[in-house]
């Protein structure tokens, strides 16, 4: 049966609480989930403070300075800064999104920060995304054609290519997979809202060939049917994106090929 | 422990070739519940409060016996499929299917139970 409570190695601890910064007139409290697979210990929550007036505004700017100031043992991936790879997704104030984009003036109180959740965890707010991405690699995330390849390219009229709007933005940040109770209980099978919105881009560009197969793939009880329209994707995506959406559609094209 | 590549792992063993049917099913019988299930709910309030002759006439009447059966048949069916996605939803391996023979069989024999005892009181 589904697991409603983390198993005894799971279970989280206080940890550390590190010493305010000296001489800081704006103290912010970090509370930071903390795991090192190489000690042998449960997970514990670090409570940090970071002085306000040599931060910078988003998430990510207390991240790094906590790591280069306080405590250079924190684990977390960013690259970017600016919400375009997709790196630095973890669960910050009870929301999936990324710490980047995630003004601190957001936040009311203290600011805790966990990976993402239902995810197996490599160290601190690293999440293991080897499933996600093989899953999202399982949907043939590329253009497939039959047809002779043209001499130039292939042609695609405005409102065709319009039609991948609010679809080709996906950072795959994984966001919205995590914040979904199906992924969470059935993340082996079920595809997730992320891979589910990348087939549904595939499926409505107008030069792929491949329509009918990758709605045959898509022909499952999991890997599409697990979607019960909860919308945490929609409502969690960094990138205002609407995976539920794009979901509803594929499942409108499955429809309209029985009836 | 298996040694799988995590491309396999997410593969499984591909699609299942169904699903869309589960779920038209599920919006047509949804649809079709909500028109029923109120006018049924009206009849069965008018039987309400009579003696035993007076109720078994109502029920014995074509409209009434016809819509009764529709109701059981269908919200049980409806009953079966949606108790089938929740059990998928929550449960893994051998209780899963388990758990799917119990509700189907559960549901069937409740169908069979109400349209005997409805073809015993209309017929």
């Amino acid at each position: 049966m589904v697991q409603l409570t983390l198993p005894k190695n799971s279970r989280m601890t206080t940890g550390k609480t590190w010493p305010k910064p000296e001489g800081a007139k704006t103290v912010r409290k970090f509370q930071i989930y903390r795991w090192n697979p190489d000690d042998g210990k449960n997970p514990q929550v670090d409570t940090y403070f970071v002085d306000m007036d040599t931060c910078g505004p988003m998430v990510l700017d207390a991240l790094i300075k906590i790591k280069n100031e306080i405590d250079p043992t924190l684990t977390f991936r960013r690259s970017c800064r600016e919400g375009i790879c997709g790196s630095c997704a973890m669960n910050i104030d009870g929301i999936n999104t990324l710490a980047c984009i995630y003004g601190m003036d957001e936040i009311k109180g203290d600011v805790k920060i966990y990976p993402l959740p239902h995810m197996p965890v490599v160290k601190d707010l690293i999440p293991d995304l080897t499933h996600f991405y093989a899953q999202h690699a399982s949907i043939m995330p590329w253009l497939e054609t039959k047809t002779n390849a043209p001499a130039k390219e292939w042609k695609q009229s405005i409102e065709d290519r319009e039609k991948l709007d609010g679809l080709y933005e996906c950072v795959m940040c994984a966001c919205c997979s995590t914040s979904c109770p199906s992924y969470w209980w059935n993340g082996d099978k079920y595809l997730g809202p992320a891979a589910l919105l990348h087939a549904y881009r595939w499926i409505i560009d107008s030069r792929d060939e491949a329509t009918g197969e990758r709605l045959d793939d898509l022909e499952d009880p999991f890997k599409l049917y697990r979607c019960h329209t909860i919308m945490n994707c929609t409502k969690t995506c960094p990138k205002g994106l609407n995976p539920a959406k794009a979901i509803a559609e594929i499942k409108k094209q499955m429809v309209e090929r029985h009836v | 422990m298996r040694y799988l590549t995590a491309r396999k792992r997410a593969e499984g063993k591909g699609a299942a070739g169904t699903g869309t049917e589960h779920f038209w099913y599920m919006k047509l019988s949804g649809v079709g519940l909500a028109l029923i299930i109120p006018v049924f709910l009206v009849a069965f309030g008018r039987a309400l409060g009579g003696d035993r002759t007076e109720v078994m006439a109502a029920f014995a009447h074509p409209g009434m016996a016809i819509l009764t059966g529709l109701v059981i048949f269908f919200g049980l069916r409806h009953y079966a499929s949606g108790a089938q996605t929740m059990i998928e939803d929550y449960s893994h391996g051998s209780m899963r299917r388990g758990l799917i023979i119990a509700v189907t069989v559960l549901s069937y024999g409740l169908i069979a139970t109400g349209l005997f005892a409805l073809a015993k009181i209309a017929l």
